[in-house]
């Protein structure tokens, strides 16, 4: 009689190497998701990024009604890409406020100059404090906040056409 | 070819050796703590220890200590000024993992997901003992 446990180690190494070949064919997922979803927006109170918008503070995020925060940045080049799609949520009546990372007042009015201003509110972040805070790991981000100032949702990456309806079923539910 | 003309291309080729890369740097100077130490020498050593173990969020093979992306000055910032604060490493390392899961720390912990790494090694040893015990007291 053959002893087949003889055959387990080598079924064993042909588990691992199916498992590691199905593993390496697979694009990796470079994308942090934030853990702040369903918690609520931290304190802050950022200065005004542009001077024709005013400042951003949380209370500001915590008026009954649900908006998108934005964040981004006047040196980002996937959020130039982004504007036209802001520019339609704007347009269908969403609110959209935003935090500018790092960014230096002119370089966000060149920017807003350049490819368009859909937002009521910009604070600026200097330091990446709030974007730490909400666990935001790059720009841009755009995190759907509910009428209490709770982070609901969040989209990493440019937003393009086709991801905003997922955006206004969100914001929807957020209401 | 006018003279212009290959001035032009000549011009274009320059401007294409120092193309803007995809991924464009700010224009703001690094955060204050992002690559000063703090006065105190125990509290920088701490510091440092705590940054060595949290990773980058933009280059994800790299600690903040290690890093020279922007974001990552900014988490060392954030840390020192903690530290300096007398904030305890750990409630740093867990306020970030809040934020960003497990990824965000290199310090390794046992958890609901991570377990079978500590086990199975442990498992190993075992079965490997047996194993040899068992051919041991077979030749004896």
């Amino acid at each position: 009689m053959k002893r087949w446990t003889l055959w387990v180690p080598l079924a064993l190494f042909a588990l691992f190497i199916g498992v590691a070949a199905y593993q390496l064919t697979q694009p990796k997922d470079e994308f942090i998701a934030s853990t702040m979803i369903g918690e609520p927006l931290p304190e802050f109170d950022l200065r005004a990024a542009s001077l024709d918008r005013p400042a951003l503070k949380t209370g500001d995020l915590r008026d009954g009604k649900p908006r998108l925060l934005n964040v981004f940045a006047s040196w980002c080049i996937p959020c130039i890409a982004e504007a036209p799609h802001l520019e339609t949520l704007r347009r269908q009546g969403v609110d959209i406020v935003a935090v500018a990372i790092r960014d230096r007042p002119q370089d966000v009015a060149r920017f807003l100059a350049n490819y368009g201003n859909p937002y009521s509110r910009i604070g600026a972040d200097d330091l990446s404090e709030v974007q730490l805070a909400i666990g935001s790991s790059g720009v841009p981000e755009t995190f759907v906040v509910d009428g209490q100032g709770i982070i609901r949702y969040q989209h990493i990456g440019d937003i393009r056409a086709s991801d905003v309806p997922l955006l206004m079923q969100k914001l929807a539910e957020a209401q | 070819m006018s003279v212009s003309r290959s001035l032009l291309v000549t011009f274009s080729a320059l401007l294409a050796m120092v193309a803007m890369p995809a991924a464009a740097q700010d224009s703001l100077p690094p955060a204050p703590y992002a690559y000063n130490q703090l006065a105190d020498p125990e509290q920088e050593a701490v510091a440092q220890d705590l940054m060595e173990t949290l990773r980058c969020l933009k280059c994800q093979s790299q600690s903040i200590a290690d890093s020279d992306a922007p974001m990552a000055g900014d988490m060392r910032h954030q840390v020192r000024t903690r530290i300096e604060m007398g904030e305890e490493p750990e409630a740093i390392r867990a306020w970030l993992v809040a934020r960003y899961g497990d990824y965000v720390s290199y310090a390794p912990t046992v958890s609901e997901t991570t377990w079978p790494l500590f086990a199975v090694p442990l498992l190993l040893i075992l079965l490997a003992a047996i194993i040899l015990w068992r051919r041991l007291r077979a030749r004896t």
